[in-house]
């Protein structure tokens, strides 16, 4: 047998509670419709429109092995991590391209890159190239294709941010050990070494 | 500090006199550690003083007219005539077991070629009296680390490291991409022991190259970071063996295809061959 006081108690705090729902409720539309209101009223700015820039591309080609400077204007942040991502996407974004000259998986191909300042050295950076997992695992395995991709990244970053003398690469921000089974994923490259290249 | 006349096996003697005078306390211990090392010293003054008379006995007697000094003349001993060491190729069949390596269609696995190839390779060298070792001759899970140690241990004149892949065409010849360093150190760091032999796995290349051309192969060259290429003590060479295209007007061909397998096996037996003679003329 429930006590009489308790299921007054019980009645009131329902009551109580349903009331506190409604009450929120009606705050939030309330906060909702002047939140609405207020956009309204500003004025609207144009998102900044940065101007097409000519950027260099270093495109590899499979059938000689060798890599080739392509221009091309595209529009780029002002951010260095954020260019040197863009760049790199579209870079990669044309391998996946039916007619490419080297074929790689379409994907995002890369996810992020982080640009650090060189611990030794006063001046030049270090890129730390992010790549997808997808991308990796579709990744045609060999040591010339293998190579050819990184040899690209690494000259496409370095010939449009000089600053970058160093590239290394994770993968899901991971350390891997091999890109596609061959080229080595875990040393650090420099951008300037000629000694990593393919030629006929 | 009196100085000490170092004569003989100056390495030994520096390092007795490096004990002794490392501890100059005087103390009971340190007395003797002291004579501890002038027994050393003398010791090995000795053994080496003796070793030279031994060895300088013959020619005292071939000209009995020059009157033996009572003292041992502290020239070097006669030069031995250089042992010529053995001729080893060491043959690296890439990937195995669960690392299939590349898919070159189906059912070829990376795997599967190479080891043919070396397998093939192998019976070739060994007609021609070169000594091979390879470092697999099944389908087995073989770490980076074990193929390095097998070529490191064998001291091998050359290593072959044999791959396949679907794209390009003719046969991809890669050496490190470590910069060269002269080999003057006795001990290598593993990851980087190829630095001190990249002059030499340049020339081997270039013979590999040779020889492809020879066979109208086409061939491109370049220089990559590869496991365990980075870690052979040795002249070593990546070679990558693609279809061949029609592009450069030659036949095309399949990698699955006899006879352009035994023209690239035959192209690379007769660079090795030729690698020898080269080999054998370096001082």
């Amino acid at each position: 047998m429930i006590p009489r006081y308790q299921k007054i108690i019980f009645w009131i705090l329902l009551g109580a509670a349903i009331l506190m729902s409604i009450v929120l409720i009606r705050l939030r539309e309330r906060a909702h419709d002047r939140l609405q209101t207020a956009a309204d009223k500003m004025p609207l700015n144009a998102p900044p429109i940065a101007p097409a820039e000519t950027v260099t591309m270093l495109v590899a080609n499979d059938a000689d092995g060798s890599l080739s400077p392509v221009d091309q204007q595209i529009a780029l942040p002002e951010e260095p991590g954020a260019r040197a991502r863009i760049l790199l996407q579209r870079l990669l974004a044309g391998y996946a391209e039916p007619h490419s000259t080297h074929h790689v998986a379409a994907s995002t191909g890369v996810e992020e890159v982080f640009l650090m300042p060189l611990a030794r050295q006063k001046e030049g950076q270090m890129a730390v190239v992010n790549l997808s997992g997808a991308f990796v695992e579709g990744h045609p395995s060999g040591i010339e294709t293998e190579t050819m991709t990184l040899l690209s990244i690494i000259g496409t970053l370095h010939t449009n941010l000089p600053q970058i003398t160093q590239v290394r690469f994770v993968v899901d921000g991971q350390p891997r050990e091999t890109l596609a089974g061959h080229a080595d994923l875990t040393r650090v490259y420099l951008a300037e070494d000629k000694s990593v290249e393919v030629r006929r | 500090m009196p100085s000490i006349e170092v004569r003989g096996d100056e390495a030994l003697v520096r390092h007795a006199i490096a004990v002794v005078t490392k501890v100059n306390k005087p103390c009971r211990r340190s007395r003797t550690l002291v004579v501890f090392g002038c027994l050393v010293s003398v010791a090995c003054l000795g053994g080496r003083t003796a070793g030279a008379a031994a060895q300088q006995a013959p020619t005292s007697q071939s000209s009995p007219a020059i009157p033996a000094s009572p003292l041992p003349a502290p020239f070097p001993a006669a030069p031995r005539p250089p042992a010529q060491p053995r001729f080893v190729v060491v043959l690296d069949a890439a990937h195995g077991g669960s690392d299939t390596g590349a898919r070159l269609g189906d059912p070829l696995l990376e795997k599967d070629i190479v080891l043919a190839l070396s397998v093939r390779l192998r019976s070739m060298l060994t007609a021609r009296g070169i000594a091979v070792i390879t470092t697999r001759e099944a389908d087995g899970t073989l770490l980076p680390v074990n193929r390095a140690e097998t070529a490191n241990h064998a001291l091998a004149a050359a290593c072959i490291s044999l791959h396949a892949t679907a794209t390009g065409s003719g046969v991809h010849l890669f050496t490190s991409s470590l910069p060269a360093t002269p080999p003057a150190s006795r001990f290598l760091p593993w990851q980087t022991a190829q630095s001190g032999s990249i002059t030499q796995s340049l020339r081997l290349s270039s013979e590999i190259n040779s020889a492809m051309a020879h066979a109208e192969v086409p061939v491109s060259l370049g220089r990559t970071s590869l496991q365990p290429l980075d870690s052979f003590a040795c002249p070593a060479v990546a070679v990558e063996i693609a279809p061949l295209s029609a592009a450069g007007g030659s036949q095309p061909a399949a990698l699955s295809d006899a006879s352009y397998q035994a023209r690239v096996v035959d192209a690379l037996a007769g660079a090795i061959q030729q690698w020898r003679e080269d080999w054998r003329q370096q001082p």
